[in-house]
């Protein structure tokens, strides 16, 4: 029987569409501030396979000489990022949302049939409910990489006054990489979500816009014949 | 109360077919939620863009628009309520302090300097007559040796073996930064007129920072003269430079010529291009 169910509540849907752009200009300008220090790398000892980043791509998108604009669009934006993120958590937890976002003890073997079946290396679906175990996995992982920004990100900008946070990331060094590989991570998270949402289709996308899902369930079981 | 899970387990919608017959009710009722859904998301999108554009096109403060000043200023207000003078920046030991420092900057070095010549100039706070100190006053207040990192704003580290005298100590012997003429005798209760901000100059003024008082009486602030027990040479600020790993690189000032102490924050070179004024860790 085909039915419009609910899906997604209003509240995640406007954390989840405010934390895009915030998102995206934190990592923006977290660019124009790595540019003046660049020097990571994927590599060893004299050889290098990428270097973050090649000349052309700070050219390409005038990455170059924006420090302190940098600064000042990400010591505001990190309210943002960290209230919104604050409020999805905490809506997640009251609203009872957090039973489907965390995995539990099947997740991680049905993440595996997930990933399996959408490389097409397994004919059966997992069934479908509202998340699977690969998305649960995914949407906590990526909630904890939030928080971690926010941990190496304050042991960076208060290493004095935060010292004992800077120490436990094992330095003011340590915790720069980390920030910055954590960065990495949401792009990589971005990328695949894209992809999924992509394949997934207009249904599963009108969702995260409007709420509801078209979907074909089955019809409840009748009620219990009163006497 | 555990909610009802408001989709329950189903068959994969991969093939199935989820059209709405057309013109049934339910399909009306899609349309209508979709597209109301669109025009509020489009609103709210175009409303986000217009409102970060205006935030941009405030009138400009120091560089960078207003209301990002403000909120620099207000993370400088949290972080100085937060602050504790017996937090004190980590210290290495002294084999990890780097052999050859890097020299980043050199504004308010161009002119010529005459080191016996030299004198450190202190305006007392709320007025009188200027006071003018050699280095070796500087050097008969005890001798502080850390090794600690200099961060650069830039985003560099290096652990660098500073010496000097602190600048808490310079205002023990020499009381010239509380209106009442009180010394600082315990950093954790300085007197209670005590400047809030001080200002240090470069001779020739083209290299000028601000400091509050909290971070410039922290005990690792240094009026600094060596570096790897070297008299300090003339790239890293000979005779006396300021030190500080509470503050990012920037604030370390080179060839310090005055320093004076304020009510308002002092000019800050590097503030008034756009970055934070407080600059504090």
């Amino acid at each position: 029987m085909k039915q419009l169910v609910e899906k997604h509540p209003l509240a995640i849907r406007w954390f989840h569409w405010l934390n895009f752009p915030v998102l995206a200009l934190m990592i923006w300008s977290g660019l124009w501030i790595y540019w003046a220090n660049d020097v990571y790398r994927l590599g060893w000892g004299k050889t290098t396979l990428f270097k973050f980043f090649p000349q052309s791509f700070y050219e390409a998108f005038h990455l170059d000489h924006k420090l302190a604009q940098g600064m000042s669009w990400h010591f505001l934006l990190m309210w943002v990022f960290f209230l919104n993120g604050l409020l999805y958590v905490l809506y997640t937890l009251f609203s009872g949302e957090w039973r489907y976002l965390l995995p539990n003890r099947g997740s991680f073997r049905e993440a595996g049939q997930v990933i399996l079946h959408d490389l097409g290396l397994r004919k059966t679906a997992p069934p479908v409910r509202k998340y699977n175990g690969a998305q649960r996995i995914a949407y906590t992982a990526v909630i904890l990489m939030g928080l971690g920004s926010l941990l190496t990100g304050l042991a960076i900008y208060k290493p004095v006054q935060f010292g004992w946070l800077t120490r436990l990331l094992g330095g003011y060094e340590a915790a720069r990489i980390e920030h910055f590989v954590l960065t990495i991570g949401y792009v990589l998270f971005f990328v695949v979500h894209v992809a999924q949402v992509m394949r997934a289709g207009w249904n599963n996308f009108r969702s995260m816009v409007a709420g509801f899902e078209v979907a074909d369930v089955p019809a409840p079981e009748a009620k219990t014949k009163q006497n | 109360m555990q909610p009802e899970n408001p989709i329950p387990p189903h068959p994969s919608p991969d093939g199935q077919n989820l059209t709405l017959p057309s013109d049934s009710p339910l399909r009306q009722e899609a349309a209508r939620r979709t597209r109301r859904s669109f025009i509020v998301g489009g609103l709210a999108a175009l409303g986000g863009v217009l409102g970060w554009r205006y935030l941009l096109q405030r009138p400009d403060a120091e560089g960078t628009p207003l209301p990002f000043r403000r909120v620099l200023d207000a993370n400088g207000r949290l972080s100085a309520a937060y602050f504790k003078e017996t937090r004190l920046a980590r210290e290495f030991p002294k084999s990890q302090a780097v052999k050859q420092v890097r020299t980043n900057g050199s504004a308010g070095l161009q002119s010529k300097i005459d080191l016996a010549a030299w004198r450190l100039v202190v305006r007392p706070y709320g007025g009188g007559q200027p006071q003018e100190f050699t280095l070796a006053d500087i050097k008969a207040l005890p001798r502080v040796e850390m090794n600690t990192e200099l961060k650069c704003i830039e985003g560099w580290s290096i652990v660098v073996n500073w010496a000097g005298a602190r600048f808490a100590d310079f205002l023990a012997k020499y009381p010239l930064a509380s209106r009442s003429g009180q010394p600082i005798n315990d950093i954790a209760n300085p007197p209670a007129d005590l400047a809030p901000y001080v200002g240090v100059v470069t001779p020739d003024e083209e290299y000028y920072v601000g400091l509050d008082m909290p971070s410039a009486i922290h005990p690792q602030t240094l009026l600094c003269y060596e570096l790897n027990g070297e008299p300090l040479s003339i790239a890293h600020g000979a005779p006396l430079r300021l030190v500080t790993p509470l503050k990012y690189g920037i604030k370390h000032l080179k060839r310090i010529g005055t320093i004076a102490f304020a009510d308002e924050r002092p000019a800050d070179y590097w503030a008034e291009m756009g970055y934070d004024w407080d600059s504090g860790h």
